[in-house]
């Protein structure tokens, strides 16, 4: 199959950026980014500069892979990463259009590739429980419930690729936060430190320039694993609880 | 060189609290002073860079990752071993152990695989603690399953995400340390070089992968969590930034690499589609739980097949050939990773492999999905369910175990795999060898550690499935935090480390000029060109099987491939910016060194044991034939100068607790 890329340049952070267009001859069985490898190595072959994006895993669980591709962040199918996006989805001699995630808190390095380390910061601000190596109780301690801990699952499976963050209109990261608070204080060993967690995440969320979040609900239907905006509902609320109950601010 | 593996006195099952309870420590004051680099940031990396950090050292944690938590401990899938006998089907520490060293085929060194049991416990508890969700029992106590080589169900999980939800708990607790100002941590940034003063490691040079930048980092230790190298083959499970250029830097400046052709090929993974793939996907090994593996005994059906006029399904009961529960009854589908692979080449190779290239078997969930869905159809008082009901049923079962990975497997293939069979082949997916380690887990260079991957210690010549992450957080959190404390007690009067040192200033020259080399060379060829053609060498000779003869003719080829990298390679782009094309080339050409140090190192071992099988040594049944009277030893290579030969030193392997068997899986 024959395919038309218009691709997203920019040279770095600061400097601007704009499409360039590219033919590619791909096949049906490649992944998306086996298809870029392709256009790569037809660069390198013409001693051009290849198209630069992240990617490791190739198989949708590292969350490295990002791009908006056609307007979707990860693409058009539901529910996969770029990596494992497959070019049988796409038809001979489309235009296919891949930019990277915009927003401000994701500052561009190079065409597609963004720095997303505001992520880092939003969990090192209280997305974990505090125990050191070997203070642990033994495992099964606590039991806890079968429903519980898958629902605490669903919340954890989370990649933090700001697929969130892309698909948002105001470029809120209330998915991300909190699908990992609600990981956490859902779980009994969470528990602890559960409202000065949501008021630290949700500070620093506001302190790396994320958007609000007005229930569009965009992040759920472009979340390449499906993380349910049930999490934004449950912290929202946690959030008016720990801010009402609590006679501490956040720390930050 | 004299290798002294350094492993204490006393009975096996006391040796590691004994010396735990002896050893060297550091005060909190002097912790305080003492600055320790850690380069990686996965399972083992984020474990030590947490823990060191609580206790109060003063740690800097490297990857080249954009964040810590994308390193690739989070694609493991199907679980970690733990010795904790909850299921009371007869499991103990010991039995963990035997496991561990007669699946490594007693090539591993008894003290470290039993202390590597005995912490095993300790991991599940810390990671229930860090709130990592494993999957649990409707009374809400923590689920087991059964993986490949062992008896006892001792299998902890995640779903098919076990390795990411431990390594996001690893990440978490690293996290808490960044915040707490106890480690610094250097995304984007790749070491490129070992820095020694007096002989002891120093620091590292590194490159600030967004600029360019080449960055002097000094300390008292250096820890490497670096991973394992099997990208070598270009095409394998590991993820594509996977490297062994932090270890290989550490060969170069004259640590051992042990082992290095000792590498795991993992039966279950979904076979190569084109010429450009770009990597492998693997099916989890819990898969074989339920999964049976079969290919068309007849000849005709096979070819039937793999023109399309015969689905799997359409093959009768009586003209499939289940040939791992044929020849291996004791253990059907569950045999270890090496065994399972072998036995898959031996079935393609017969001309039974079910796809296109003749490169495929079967692994079936037929009779599972009917197995459970009675079940389920009992237990909810269904009389006499149709077919179609049990098989419905069944499917949802099915997919509450394994969904995640047969959505992968459905979005990778485009097809259905409960209704038609998944088809795998074997790839590379782990390495057992890596840097020669001590009991302390100490490289031959003072200061310089190694854990998880990095290192050789744990899994012989075959790792056992759920072990990896097992090592991994064993090594970081329980292991080395201790015995650093050996070398460091020692340090307690060393000033912080001068990064103006002329040994800094000479490694940072050497790390620009090799960059400029690369840059240099303005010649036709890509740098992924090379690597694919390296990775066909290694498969081709140095993969499933091996022989003299096809290892003596690919040692040739890869010093001529090596030689024409270094005079045709073309490198994109400038030094000092995002260059993704040139971080390839320096990894790459590292490769190109390891590649051959493997072959040399698989033709010195004649013998075929674990995932090393050479076809000269093989029983009439086609087996692998060890020999523990010339080769009961640890090969430990020292090749700091390619244009000589490598040089080996043995480390002898003693087996005062286990005797030395034929590995049987009948």
């Amino acid at each position: 199959m024959k395919l038309n890329l218009k691709v997203w340049r920019q040279k770095g952070a600061a400097t601007g950026g704009k499409f360039e267009t590219y033919t590619v001859e791909a096949n049906e069985h490649m992944s998306f980014l086996e298809m870029l490898d392709v256009l790569n190595e037809q660069l390198i072959a013409e001693q051009k500069e290849p198209v630069s994006f992240e990617h490791d895993c190739r198989e949708g669980i590292c969350g490295t892979c990002s791009m908006v591709i056609n307007g979707h962040p990860h693409g058009p199918m539901k529910g996969t990463t770029t990596c494992q996006l497959h070019m049988r989805h796409f038809n001979d001699g489309e235009t296919i259009t891949i930019e990277p995630f915009r927003s401000n808190s994701f500052p561009v390095i190079k065409d597609l590739v963004v720095d997303r380390s505001s992520f880092d910061r939003i969990i090192q601000s209280g997305g974990y429980i505090s125990v050191n190596t070997g203070q642990a109780q033994d495992g099964n301690a606590i039991p806890i419930e079968k429903d519980l801990a898958s629902e605490a699952f669903d919340a954890a499976t989370c990649i933090g690729c700001g697929a969130c963050v892309a698909a948002c209109p105001n470029a809120s990261a209330m998915l991300f936060t909190s699908a990992k608070i609600s990981h956490l204080n859902m779980m009994p060993q969470g528990e602890v430190e559960a409202s000065q967690r949501v008021l630290n995440m949700v500070n620093q969320m506001d302190v790396e320039g994320f958007g609000a979040c007005s229930n569009v609900t965009a992040c759920e239907a472009e979340c390449p694993k499906e993380i349910s905006v049930k999490n934004i509902a449950r912290v929202n609320r946690e959030y008016f609880a720990a801010s009402l109950a609590s006679e501490k601010t956040s720390s930050k | 060189m004299k290798l002294d593996g350094k492993v204490p006195a006393g009975g096996l099952s006391e040796k590691w609290t004994q010396y735990r309870g002896t050893m060297n420590l550091v005060a909190p004051n002097n912790k305080r002073r003492i600055e320790v680099i850690v380069v990686g940031s996965g399972l083992a990396g984020a474990s030590a860079a947490a823990t060191l950090g609580e206790l109060g050292y003063n740690v800097k944690c490297f990857t080249f990752h954009d964040s810590p938590r994308r390193a690739h401990s989070i694609a493991a899938q199907g679980g970690i071993n733990a010795a904790k006998n909850y299921q009371n089907d007869g499991d103990s520490v010991y039995r963990l152990f035997y496991d561990t060293i007669k699946g490594g085929d007693y090539r591993s060194r008894e003290a470290n695989v039993h202390r590597l049991a005995e912490v095993s416990r300790n991991i599940i508890d810390q990671a229930v603690a860090q709130g990592v969700p494993f999957a649990r029992e409707y009374g809400g106590l923590l689920a087991n399953r059964s993986f490949g080589g062992v008896q006892v169900s001792r299998t902890f999980y995640a779903r098919g995400q076990t390795g990411q939800q431990l390594l996001i708990g690893a990440y978490q607790s690293l996290s808490r340390q960044i915040s707490m100002g106890n480690v610094t941590m250097y995304n984007r940034h790749e070491m490129l070089d070992v820095v020694k003063v007096d002989g002891k490691a120093r620091g590292i040079i590194t490159r600030n992968l967004v600029t360019g930048e080449i960055e002097r980092h000094a300390a008292h230790a250096v820890v490497l969590g670096t991973g394992g190298y099997g990208n070598v083959f270009y095409l394998s499970t590991n993820a594509m930034n996977s490297n062994v250029t932090a270890a290989w830097r550490a060969t170069k400046r004259g640590a051992l690499m042990a082992n290095p052709c000792f590498t795991q090929i993992h039966p279950t993974c979904i076979p190569v589609s084109g010429e450009y793939q770009s990597k492998l996907t693997l099916m989890s090994e819990s898969l074989r739980n339920d999964g049976r593996v079969w290919v068309p005994a007849k000849k005709e059906d096979v070819m039937a097949i793999r023109e399309g006029r015969l689905k799997p399904t359409d093959i009768a009961e009586e003209d499939r050939d289940y040939y791992l529960e044929r020849r291996y009854p004791a253990f059907g589908n569950l045999v270890p990773r090496d065994v399972a692979s072998r036995a898959a080449k031996v079935a393609c190779d017969e001309g039974h492999g079910v796809n296109a290239t003749g490169l495929a078997v079967y692994l079936d969930f037929a009779s599972a999905i009917m197995r459970y869905g009675k079940s389920e159809a009992h237990s909810k008082g269904m009389v006499s369910p149709s077919d179609a009901e049990i098989l419905e049923l069944g499917e949802k079962v099915v997919e509450a175990k394994y969904g995640n990975l047969f959505e992968m497997y459905a979005k990778i293939t485009g097809e259905n795999p409960y209704k038609t069979p998944m088809m795998i082949f074997p790839a590379v997916h782990y390495t057992m060898g890596g840097l020669w380690v001590d009991y302390n887990l100490e490289t031959n260079i003072p200061g310089l550690f190694a854990v998880g991957e990095a290192n050789f210690s744990d899994h012989g010549a075959n790792r056992l499935g759920a072990s990896a992450l097992m090592q991994g957080l064993a090594d970081g959190y329980f292991v080395l935090p201790y015995t650093i404390g050996q070398f460091l007690s020692g340090e307690i009067r060393t000033p912080k480390i001068d990064d103006q040192l002329p040994e800094f200033e000479a490694a940072e020259k050497a790390v620009k000029e090799r960059l400029a080399q690369f840059m240099n060379i303005k010649g036709k060829q890509s740098v992924e060109s090379f690597h694919r053609r390296l990775g066909k060498i290694m498969w081709e000779y140095c993969g499933m099987s091996r022989s003299e003869e096809g290892l003596t003719k690919a040692r040739k080829m890869i010093q001529d491939l090596r030689a024409e990298f270094y005079s045709d390679v073309f490198v994109p782009g400038d030094l000092n910016e995002y260059n993704p094309e040139l971080e390839k080339a320096a990894r790459v050409a590292d490769f190109l060194e390891l590649g051959e140090l493997m072959i040399v190192d698989a033709l010195d071992r004649n013998e075929s044991c674990g995932g090393h099988f050479r076809e000269e040594y093989r029983t009439p049944e086609g087996e692998a034939m060890r020999n523990d009277k010339d080769y009961t030893y640890v090969s430990a290579w020292e090749w700091t100068d390619v244009t000589k030969d490598p040089v080996l030193h043995k480390e002898e392997l003693k087996f005062d607790n286990v005797e030395l068997k034929t590995r049987s899986y009948k």
